[in-house]
């Protein structure tokens, strides 16, 4: 089986300063892989390397095999990879399930003139892409929200509703960046639902997360960053034995 | 059925329809006419601007400059080399299109103040080429238009039309097809807003990076806006050429493009109905203020920033926020 997404040898620096030094790592279709580390350890780094938001100093990332080195947040996008935000990305000027509809985008070719005329076809996706919108949101949990305006919902629902908008666009892989800060535990339990319930039908999710009892309970493997260099890579079980990961992280 | 109505997305267009049905009564003479009929144009104009500015965020100041080229493509087309008005309209719109598309390449790159710099420069570069190219565009002095011809039929303001045996005179039959016009363009900004292409435009100004990564391509977008609402300004300003039969470079300049923003910006940004009302306001105050002879232009700068401070969403978006205000208080007294 070869990996879903591969990362060779991956360097950023911003000047003098290495935010991600040496890292390679390798994520199969349909694991939950997860990224911990201490805060400023490089793990949003890595995400927005990988994501194609920043070019890589050094070193390569294949998605399915295929070099991304030349290629835009949503030419990535088109290939199935679609990510969240640990600074919530939201458009404000428009209602909540608008927002999911724009991650049905690249499912959506409509031409120009079919859209000034808004001809029956357009009508037909479009009623077909606010459909499956709203049965996102019921899924996600948000349902309640369909014709809100984004910036009149609460945190947690715009966290959920930016999961959403991810699914929408039908990735192979996700990347969830810290979804669940900010979440109180009855938010985080539903979270770790929804994690679950997404991989079970088969999107691959890649994590980064500081609540360890949520990393630990739903990855596969999990990969442990310090200081922008791969402190220890392995299972849950091997993480949580691992004598460097519990000096440097967990604590004793 | 009434509820249904006031829900429908098309309801601003049937109120805006009646309107313009009902306004001939106001209008005593031709002036308030050809007033009526610059005020359409103009508003056409800036609903193209409105989906650059109010929707995908960006900005033009020098949008003026496209309404220019517009209707100087047609004051030359059909003045000088005999063209018939609708080709030069339709070749006119393509060639300031790709003439977008190129200068939007590059700038859209730009941001903020940037962008504004860019565009502005993009404004004068064309109304300076508009008043150095004598031979093309007589210069500062302008250039005569003739009257909009289709099917060798011409529409002047000046005529007298018999239609269906009703007499109407040609400011008349000006403001008519005006009107059909704006509601066309309103129709089409809609329609465009509504789809996807106009959610990826709005993704653009709400969260660039949402919209990148879940597929918007960003730039193709700020370029596609940039061309149509250059296509919407270039095609009014044929019109609005044919309609004053004589042009001068002042239709490319600064204070054209200021004032095409201001419309936008006092109207209410990203609604299509409040640029019209900006449009309209901006047209209307000089006419009011004039009472104030040399006060007047004190007076408008002072009504534009009390505006502005008090109603910093634009007339429209302020006025229908508060009504519907009025309308929940009022049904949650009544429950």
């Amino acid at each position: 089986m070869t990996a879903l997404v591969e990362v060779k040898g991956l360097d950023k620096a911003f000047g003098g300063v290495h935010a991600v030094e040496g890292v390679s790592f390798s994520v199969e279709a349909g694991q939950v892989y997860s990224v911990i580390g201490p805060n400023g350890a490089g793990k949003t780094t890595l995400f927005n390397l990988i994501t194609g938001l920043y070019t890589p100093t050094k070193g390569e990332i294949l998605l399915n095999g295929e070099s991304t080195a030349k290629l835009e947040p949503n030419e990535l996008a088109e290939r199935g990879m679609c990510r969240t935000f640990q600074q919530m990305q939201i458009c404000m000027n428009m209602t909540a399930i608008e927002n999911v509809m724009l991650g049905r985008h690249l499912q959506l070719k409509s031409s120009l003139f079919t859209t000034l005329f808004r001809l029956p076809s357009l009508r037909r996706n479009e009623a077909a892409a606010r459909k499956r919108a709203a049965e996102l949101m019921e899924y996600v949990g948000c349902g309640d929200y369909l014709d809100a305006e984004a910036s009149a919902m609460s945190y947690g629902a715009l966290k959920r509703l930016e999961i959403a908008r991810a699914l929408a666009a039908e990735p192979k892989v996700i990347l969830l960046d810290e979804p669940a800060a900010g979440l109180n535990a009855v938010e985080t339990a539903a979270l770790e639902d929804l994690i679950r319930k997404i991989a079970d039908q088969g999107t691959t999710v890649m994590l980064v997360e500081h609540d360890m009892k949520l990393v630990m309970g739903i990855s596969d493997r999990l990969l442990v960053l310090n200081y922008g260099r791969v402190l220890a890579e392995g299972t849950p079980e091997e993480i949580r034995q691992n004598p460097d990961v519990i000096a440097a992280y967990l604590g004793g | 059925m009434l509820n249904t109505f006031m829900q429908s997305r098309l309801r601003g267009l049937v109120i805006l329809a009646l309107i313009l049905v009902i306004l001939p009564a106001f209008l005593g003479n031709p002036f308030h006419y050809e007033l009526v009929t610059q005020m359409a144009i103009i508003a056409a104009t800036v609903v193209g601007l409105n989906l650059l500015v109010g929707f995908a965020g960006q900005i033009s100041l020098g949008h003026a400059g496209f309404f220019g080229l517009g209707a100087y493509f047609t004051g030359i087309a059909t003045g000088t080399y005999g063209w018939s008005s609708v080709p030069a309209l339709v070749v006119g719109a393509i060639v300031v299109g790709a003439i977008a598309w190129i200068v939007g390449r590059p700038i859209l790159r730009l941001k903020g103040h940037y962008l504004s710099m860019a565009t502005l420069a993009v404004g004068f570069i064309i109304a300076i080429i508009l008043n150095n190219e004598r031979a093309l565009t007589g210069g500062p002095d302008g250039m005569p238009v003739p009257a909009f011809e289709i099917f060798g039929w011409e529409l002047s303001a000046f005529g007298r039309y018999s239609l269906f045996g009703i007499t109407i005179e040609g400011f008349q039959a000006w403001y008519i097809f005006a009107s059909v016009v704006l509601l066309v363009a309103v129709w089409f900004a809609l329609n465009l807003i509504e789809s996807p292409i106009g959610r990826a435009l709005r993704s653009v100004h709400g969260s660039e990076v949402a919209a990148s990564v879940v597929g918007v391509n960003t730039a193709k977008y700020k370029s596609l806006v940039f061309v149509i609402s250059a296509i919407y300004a270039s095609l009014m300003g044929s019109l609005y050429a044919h309609f004053q039969g004589f042009i001068t470079p002042a239709v490319a300049s600064f204070e054209f493009s200021i004032l095409f923003i201001t419309m936008v910006v006092l109207g209410g940004m990203g609604s299509t109905f409040g640029v019209i009302l900006g449009a309209v306001v901006l047209k209307l105050l000089p006419q009011v203020l004039a009472d104030f002879q040399e006060l007047e232009h004190v007076m408008f700068g002072l009504i534009l920033m009390l505006t502005m401070i008090f109603m910093p969403k634009g007339l429209l978006p302020t006025l229908t926020a508060f009504v519907s205000k009025k309308m929940r208080k009022k049904a949650g007294g009544e429950a």
